[in-house]
This record gives structure tokens, C-alpha cells and sequence, in this order.
């Protein structure tokens, strides 16, 4: 198993959207460390064969009636965002500035 | 009123029920002895992050006029219940013990809830939890930890110990709580009550803030059996608005419980689940209460499931790997906090930034742990190879039904530690859940139930697991445990807590 560098845990958090300090980077790479090896254990499986579980019940295609109901009352929802403007979220600039 | 403010409060939920249907109290009196009791007690335990004081008193009182008018109510009518913070009510708020949701009101009810208070169930309040439910201790709270009320040094367990303190306090003689790994066993064992988990499916997680979605289920706490059961069957049934929800019948569990009787059952001992890391007060409690089963006449076998060792291993790849994915949904955009939105940063630096201020250690170290096991070059050596155990575990399983009715083992294999002890040490954390990882995995339902008190003194469990959707198993052993031991302690064992 290799090992999290600080390199590697910053790239995580990149694609995790995570701003981590410095001192944090450092911190989670060690513990990280600490965690994988204690799941590896099911790397010595022999499971080449086996299938994987991807959920506990199995249930496929589960459909209902396409019936038309109330949706939530977006008054209600916009009064919970963070930012909302003439009936709408705002967020912001999701663009570069050139 | 002739019934005293103790009484109420140390009244099961059966009982409860009884004298408000006899109207020899009110709905609004036992409503109100609970809330003083919360008042009284909750700034030593921190059961509760938000107390629904009139709230309660309107639902009481609607279970008072109900009842006035003649007209019939359920079983659980009038009684008082907690509910993890984790699941949706309107004009309450919802935080899942986290920062990032501080102060938001949920737009809708979550199906747990619609069905409680159909049933006259009157909600107390939100209980504590680690944040998002990622946990063992309740410690991962962003508002403070839980105390377990037989010693406040101690954790109460987690994720769901604010629900587990609650009842083990007689905050409230009922409770919701949600179980991933074992975070309704776990606390429950570790506060001397009675918690269960269904099977995966059996509850409805509409409204239920996810986590690990093939592994999330709310169940019930209570201090006795039957108690749990009829919560059980209040809470469980199909929901078309949950795609994962069973639409089969939920077995009778409340009849079950009041069966109470394991002659003729066929109980397997894990092999896997017992030795190291096993404090002796643990399997000492755990083997005096097998040979009380095999007195009842229950036929008690060993049996091995060698995958369970594995367990550990696959949930914290599996859990993690989904929780990265899930708590994507927290970007800042629509509900939830948001930070450094100065009209300057992008949205992706909000997104960055509000994460950053709004989740806590542990929820940051799982995204990071999920965010690798699913990367390219990893997934089939983590999440992928995590997924095939978990086909082993459930093939264990299935190979122990072919012998014996429900597997049995300790709840957890060490008392409840001290606040802080484990603090940052994520994996010594993770070894409270080696029990009740293996039930999740498979989907089965399992249940803890009092088994005694450790070398330290304080509370451990036994645990029942029996095949998906044979939910009743579990309660009749539970029952059958709790009468046997009841005898022997002459009375519950919550009677031997220090009173708070």
C-alpha cells in the first residue's frame, strides 16, 4: 500500500472542494496512513471471483404512479438559502472574470 | 393530578400510554413532566440540541382532545419521544451536529416523522450526534459532546448518543436514532437500554440526511423490549418517496416481543466476534447471559463467520467512499451555511471555504479517506475489493441461517471510554463499532439489549442478529433475555445507575 504524501492529501482536498491548512495537510496524511493500514487486511481476500455488493437489499427499477402532487413552495425554500434574489438562488460568479 | 412527576418520567412507554388512554393523566402533564425532567438534568447530560417545548404542548394537547372526544388513538399515543437531529421536521431545525447546517429550517417532514405524528407520538426535540453521523462518541459534535448518564466523564456512544442519553435519563421513554455501523447498538448498549436497527429498507430514509445511503436505517430506543418494538412498527413500512424501502410486509414485532420465548430457537455464538481487544467484563456479562437463553430453552451452537474479521476493514472503505459523495451536496449554493462570499471569490472558493469553516475533523478526514478510495488507480483496490467482502459477509450470513436461527454477540467489545480519551485516534475510535459492522453490511436487523455491567462498572450489550426481514427473531430473544435478567437483577438495569 503506498503512502499519503501531504502532496496527496492536498490534491484530495482540491477534488474535494476542502480548503485545509498547512498544518492540517500534514495531519491527515499521517492519520490517513494509520487508517489504511488498518482496513488493509481486505486486500488479502481472495475475491477475483466474487461479485460486489453495491447494496444491502437488492431492488431494481422501482417505479410509481406518475402522479401530479404540490411541489415545496419555493417562498419557503429561497427563505432558507443562503443568497436569493428576484425568485431565484444567487450564488456567486461561477465564470472567470476574462 | 394522582400521578407524581417521577412516576411519569420512569413510566415505559406502555404505561404511558395506558394511563393517558384511562385519562389518569394527560397527554400535556406527561408532555410537561418530561420537559422539566429535560430542564432539570440536560445541562449536565447535553442529550438535546433543541428542545421543542410548544411544539410538544400542541401535540400533546391534540392527543388530549382526540382522546376527550372518544376518538381511538395508536398504542404510542401521547408519549413523549426524542429524535436525532439527523432526521427533517418542520419548524424545528435540522444541523446533524454540524456547523455547516447550523440554523436551517427543513421545508418538509421526513416520512419517520409524518408516521409519528400520525401516531400521536409527541417530539420533545433534537438530540445530539457526531456531526453527520460519522461516530462513535457523540464527541464529533460541532455543539459539544453528550455525557453518558452513568457517569458524565463518560461517552454515551454515537453516532446517535443524545438519543441514547435521552431515555437513559429519563429525558424521554422513547427515541429515534439511526444506525450505519452500529450507531443505535452501540449507544444503547453503552447506556444500559435497548436499541434497534431494522432491516435495511424496513424504515423509510425519506428525509433522513444521508450519510452512507446503502447502509443508513433510523430505528428505535427504549427502555424495555416491547417498548422498542412499537416503535419499531410505528416508524417501519413501504414509502414510495424512498426507492431502497421494502414493500412487504413488516413483520410482527410488537407480538415477538410479547412472545418473549426462545424454546425450540436455534442460537449461533460468532466465533469472530469474541478473544482480543474483548474486555473480560464484556464476555463474562455476554457468556452468563447465552447460558440464560440456553436455560430458557434455547439450543445454543458456536458458529464461525470468518468474513466478519474483515468487517472493519470493508465499512470504513465503503462508509467513507459514500460519505464523500453525499456531503458533495453541501456546496453553499442553496441551503446551509456560506462563507467568503465577498462578490469577488468564485463559487468554487465559497464552496472551498465554507466547507473548510463548516465541517469538523472527522467529517473532513472521511470525504478526504472516501475521496481517495474512489479515485482512479484505487477504486478496485479499496472501494471495489470493499464491496466483494461485503458479498462475504453476507454469504457468512447466510451460511449461519442454514444451521441456526439468530447469531448472537457482545454489542461492543469494550465498556464506554472517557470523553476525550479516543479523541484523535481515529482507528482505537472505529474499534468500538467491530460488532454490530457485520449486520450493516449484510442488511440484516439486530438489536441491543441490557446484558449487565462491565469491570468498570458500567453498561455492556448483547447483540441479536437475525436474516433481512426477520425482524421478529430479534425481539423475541431480546424479550426472552430481558425477563430472564430482570429476574436475576430484580427489576431493570437502569434501576443501578447513579440517579442524576
Amino acid at each position: 500500500m503506498p503512502s499519503i504524501t501531504r502532496d496527496d492529501v492536498a490534491h484530495l482536498a482540491a477534488l474535494a472542494r476542502l480548503s485545509l491548512t498547512e498544518d492540517e495537510l500534514e495531519h491527515y496524511a499521517g492519520q490517513l496512513d494509520v487508517i489504511l493500514a488498518a482496513v488493509a487486511s481486505i486486500s488479502e481476500v481472495a475475491a477475483d471471483d466474487i461479485p460486489p455488493t453495491t447494496h444491502a437489499v437488492p431492488v431494481v427499477n422501482v417505479f410509481r404512479d406518475d402522479v401530479v402532487r404540490p411541489s415545496l413552495d419555493r417562498e419557503a425554500l429561497l427563505d432558507q438559502a443562503p443568497a436569493a434574489e428576484d425568485g431565484r438562488f444567487r450564488v456567486p460568479r461561477i465564470l472567470d472574470e476574462e | 393530578m394522582s400521578v407524581s412527576g417521577t412516576e411519569i418520567i420512569t413510566a415505559t412507554a406502555v404505561e404511558i400510554a395506558e394511563l393517558i388512554a384511562s385519562k389518569q393523566v394527560s397527554a400535556v402533564e406527561v408532555a410537561q413532566a418530561h420537559l422539566d425532567r429535560i430542564a432539570a438534568i440536560d445541562p449536565s447530560v447535553h442529550a438535546f440540541l433543541h428542545v421543542d417545548a410548544d411544539g410538544a404542548l400542541e401535540q400533546a394537547r391534540a392527543v388530549d382532545h382526540a382522546t376527550a372526544a372518544g376518538q381511538a388513538v395508536g398504542p404510542l399515543a401521547g408519549v413523549p419521544l426524542a429524535l436525532k437531529d439527523v432526521l427533517v421536521q418542520t419548524g424545528v431545525p435540522t444541523t446533524c451536529g454540524s456547523k455547516v447546517l447550523e440554523g436551517w429550517l427543513p421545508p418538509y417532514d421526513s416520512t419517520v416523522v409524518q408516521r409519528l405524528r400520525a401516531a400521536g407520538v409527541v417530539i420533545l426535540g433534537k438530540t445530539n450526534m457526531d456531526e453527520f453521523a460519522m461516530g462513535s462518541s457523540t464527541e464529533n459534535s460541532a455543539f459539544g459532546p453528550t455525557h453518558n448518564p452513568w457517569d458524565l466523564d463518560r461517552i454515551p456512544g454515537g453516532s446517535s448518543g443524545g438519543s441514547a442519553a435521552a431515555v437513559a435519563a429519563y429525558e424521554a421513554p422513547l427515541a429515534i436514532g439511526t444506525d450505519t455501523g452500529g450507531s443505535i447498538r452501540q449507544p444503547a448498549a453503552v447506556t444500559g437500554i435497548v436499541g434497534a436497527k431494522p432491516t435495511y429498507g424496513a424504515v423509510s430514509r425519506y428525509g433522513l440526511v444521508a450519510f452512507s445511503s446503502s447502509l443508513d436505517q433510523a430505528g428505535p430506543f427504549a427502555r424495555t423490549v416491547l417498548d422498542t418494538a412499537l416503535l419499531h412498527a410505528a416508524i417501519a413500512g413501504h414509502d414510495p418517496m424512498d426507492s431502497t424501502s421494502i414493500d412487504a410486509p413488516v413483520p410482527d414485532v410488537v407480538a415477538a416481543a410479547r412472545r418473549a420465548d426462545v424454546r425450540g430457537m436455534r442460537i449461533g455464538v460468532v466465533r469472530e466476534l469474541s478473544g482480543e481487544g474483548y474486555e473480560p467484563g464484556v464476555q463474562a456479562r455476554f457468556d452468563e447471559a447465552v447460558s440464560l437463553l440456553r436455560d430458557a430453552g434455547a439450543e445454543v451452537v458456536e458458529v464461525s463467520c470468518p468474513s466478519f474479521v474483515y468487517a472493519l476493514g470493508a465499512y470504513y472503505l465503503i462508509a467513507p467512499s459514500e460519505c464523500s459523495s453525499n456531503l458533495a451536496r453541501f456546496d453553499a449554493m442553496r441551503y446551509g451555511l456560506r462563507v467568503g462570499d465577498d462578490g469577488d471569490a468564485s463559487a468554487e472558493d465559497v464552496m472551498r471555504l465554507t466547507r473548510a469553516a463548516g465541517f469538523g475533523p472527522e467529517v473532513k478526514r472521511r470525504i478526504i479517506l472516501g475521496t481517495y478510495a474512489l479515485s482512479s488507480g484505487y477504486y478496485d483496490a479499496y472501494y471495489g475489493q470493499a464491496q466483494k467482502v461485503r458479498t462475504l459477509i453476507t454469504r457468512d450470513f447466510e451460511a449461519a441461517w442454514g444451521s441456526v436461527d439468530v447469531l448472537v454477540s457482545p454489542t461492543t467489545p469494550t465498556e464506554p471510554f472517557r470523553i476525550g480519551e479516543r479523541a484523535d485516534d481515529p482507528v482505537a475510535m472505529y474499534k468500538a463499532d467491530l460488532c454490530t459492522l457485520p449486520s450493516s453490511l449484510y442488511g440484516g436487523p439486530a438489536i441491543s439489549v441490557p446484558a449487565g455491567l462491565g469491570d468498570e462498572g458500567m453498561p455492556v450489550g448483547l447483540q441479536v442478529m437475525a436474516p433481512v426481514m426477520a425482524d421478529e427473531r430479534i425481539y423475541r430473544v431480546a424479550a426472552a433475555l430481558e425477563a430472564a435478567l430482570n429476574d436475576r437483577w430484580g427489576g431493570p438495569l437502569l434501576q443501578k445507575a447513579v440517579s442524576l
